[in-house]
């Protein structure tokens, strides 16, 4: 085929193509009608720091559904963890005027001039998963950290009768989710087991490999350990790996995550439970939250996301 | 028929633009307001700086593939100079600049040199700059920068954002050396023929090592940019940046055997970029369908341009090349 007859050809196909296309693009023309009627169409705005992940890619349909539920609109924008990207979409999105932005930053900092941006829109913004440095937020959507460390800490008390030694491997001190893990766990067993002592408190650094070498550290101190409670599943999972090669069973370990190597050992029998975030039950609950403030009701500042155990009797 | 001809030549890129705009504002509202072309010119103003940049490789017959890593790297020196040395910001941006330069020389060095071809030459470099960006970073965003700073990302002036205005700013210089120095001529010569332009007497290793040294200088400028407007230098910006540069190039009428591209052909190239991911997003498209959307609507804008340049009628047989206008 000779050059200059490809390019009109395939014009013509394209812009048949293009006809038939409107089809989709026409489906928020045609809800424009009902919005005529009704003059608040709620339109929500969620931009995700990525689509590439499963976690996030559930989170969106558990948004979806929730927004099918509500009977509002949902455009969901995804930044391909590419914070300019995410500048440009959240600007797009305040062009169209969405009457709350609901945000799952790609980082704490870069996403704070866009937020700002939204306000001077008055545009309500709404926090998903990793929290803002600034701008003003209406309310904060994560999971309860408190509330998962809890959970790991009444595993253990039920698993040891109440009564053992316990280590516990902290993540990057400072952080938030060490904080709350950490914070969770140690007043359950203060408030409701305190048959089970801690022995030993470590910083692992939410890393596999310091998991193993300060839990091998640990094991050549502590003659008799009985539970572990890691806050997070790459620490345990070095933690395992120290104590079979110490040869020393027996050990009751939980995690924090439900990563995949984590599930897989728990279906091994080698892990006895990890705590599971619940991406879908985040996504309802920030359309939910911005459903209700738009609609006049007062929301929480922040709103804690419940989480759920993985164990040998509830793994998939 | 020959008037008409030229017209389309000269204009196709402006029209494939116009096209573009076209169609979208009969498909949104939202789309045709002075609210939101600013906002389409500023998400295509860093594009643009650094397009301008890439457009001057292509013209020599070569390509810079470095500057999205390039881009990371001048921004995170330009904000840790300012942030943990307690650098001014004068002299953190002429930093970064520098630092943009002299990798873009080093890039100019390897092709001329080193005789590299400037594909691996600059993919060479756009290795190297992104792991100096992470050493340099060891990972993590640095922020708190000071507002006289950010004012280059986020501040405007009669209402234009700074981004645009400097990136008004950039064309204008570029375009002046293109088309009012003899070293703009030189350029066109040694992308059109290095032997010829040589022989010539052009000095053809000079102006190739200082057409990588002006893509460096110029993603510098894109970085430094960029930090200001996420107040915040983030390591992990202007992956694939260069692929987007390209196409803004190829889409404003360059061409990668050398020889054309222009800065005004350039600059709608990059608005064309930016339009199209506003549009889309305008328009609710998910996000995995853009992608695919994104891919066709450059096919069509490139063969449009070309469609428009040579016509359905009989096409010249020996193109002419003019200087400044593609």
């Amino acid at each position: 085929m000779r050059a200059r007859s490809f390019w009109p050809l395939l014009m013509v196909l394209v812009l048949i193509a293009g006809a038939c296309a409107p089809a989709t693009p026409a489906a928020p023309g045609a809800t424009a009608t009902p919005a005529a009627a009704q003059p608040k169409e709620i339109v929500l705005g969620l931009s995700l720091s990525t689509l590439n992940n499963p976690f996030f890619v559930t989170l969106k349909e558990g948004a979806e559904k929730a927004a099918a539920q509500y009977g509002v609109r949902l455009i969901v924008v995804d930044a391909q963890d590419d914070p300019a990207k995410e500048a440009a979409n959240i600007e797009d999105l305040i062009q169209k005027k969405v009457s709350a932005l609901l945000i799952n930053p790609t980082d704490t900092k870069a996403v704070v001039p866009s937020i700002q941006k939204a306000n001077q829109a008055g545009i309500p913004v709404f926090t998903v998963d990793r929290a803002a440095e600034g701008g003003e937020i209406v309310s904060h959507i994560a999971s309860d950290n408190v509330a998962g460390g809890r959970m790991a800490a009444e595993f253990l008390c039920k698993a040891l009768n109440g009564k053992g030694k316990v280590v516990e491997l902290e993540g990057i001190p400072g952080t938030s989710a060490a904080r709350d893990r950490g914070k969770g766990f140690n007043d359950y067993l203060k408030e409701q087991c305190p048959g089970l002592e801690v022995i030993a408190r470590q910083p692992a650094d939410f890393n596999r490999a310091k998991g193993l070498q300060v839990f091998e550290n640990i094991l050549q101190a502590q003659p008799q350990i009985d539970g572990v409670f890691a806050h997070n599943d790459e620490m345990v999972l070095g933690a395992i790996q120290a104590a079979e090669a110490a040869g020393r069973t027996g050990i009751i370990f939980v995690g924090f995550d439900a990563i995949d190597d984590a599930v897989k050992a728990v279906k091994e029998g080698k892990l006895a439970a990890t705590v599971a975030q619940q991406p879908a039950e985040m996504g309802r609950l920030a359309v939910e939250m911005a459903v209700k403030y738009l609609r006049g009701e007062k929301v929480e500042k922040f709103i804690p996301v419940p989480l759920s155990l993985v164990t040998k009797e509830t793994v998939k | 028929m020959r008037g008409m001809r030229d017209f389309l030549g000269r204009w196709s890129g402006v029209l494939v633009l116009l096209a573009l705009w076209m169609a979208l504002t009969l498909m949104t509202p939202r789309f045709l307001t002075p609210s939101n072309l600013l906002n389409v010119a500023l998400q295509s103003s860093i594009l643009a700086v650094v397009a301008l940049g890439m457009t001057l490789t292509i013209i020599s017959g070569g390509i810079d593939l470095s500057v999205g890593s390039v881009v990371a790297l001048t921004g995170a020196l330009t904000a840790g100079l300012m942030i943990r040395n307690g650098w001014p910001v004068g002299g953190a941006i002429l930093a970064g600049l520098g630092a943009g330069l002299a990798l873009g020389l080093l890039n100019g060095a390897l092709v001329v040199y080193g005789r590299l071809v400037p594909f691996i030459a600059t993919l060479s470099t756009m290795a190297i700059a992104r792991g100096l960006t992470l050493v340099y970073t060891r990972g993590y965003p640095i922020s708190g920068l000071p507002e006289a700073f950010t004012f280059l990302g986020t501040g405007e002036v009669f209402g234009i954002p700074m981004p645009v205005l400097l990136m008004g700013a950039v064309a204008l210089g570029i375009s002046l050396l293109l088309n009012r120095t003899p070293w703009g001529l030189h350029l066109y010569a040694v992308g059109g023929g290095e032997d010829l332009a040589w022989l010539s007497g052009v000095r053809v290793n000079r102006v190739k090592g200082l057409v990588y040294g002006m893509s460096g200088l110029l993603a510098g400028l894109g970085g430094i940019l960029l930090t200001a407007r996420l107040w915040s230098a983030q390591p992990n910006v202007g992956v694939g940046l260069e692929l987007e540069a390209i196409a803004a190039s190829v889409l404003g009428g360059a061409s990668l055997s050398g020889g054309y591209g222009s800065v005004g052909g350039t600059l709608v190239g990059a608005l064309v970029m930016g339009t199209v991911g506003n549009g889309l997003n305008l328009l609710e498209i998910p996000s995995y369908h853009q992608q695919i959307i994104k891919g066709l609507v450059f096919i069509l804008a490139v063969g449009l341009d070309r469609l428009l340049k040579t016509g359905p009628w009989p096409a010249r047989s020996i193109p002419v090349r003019r200087r400044g206008t593609s």
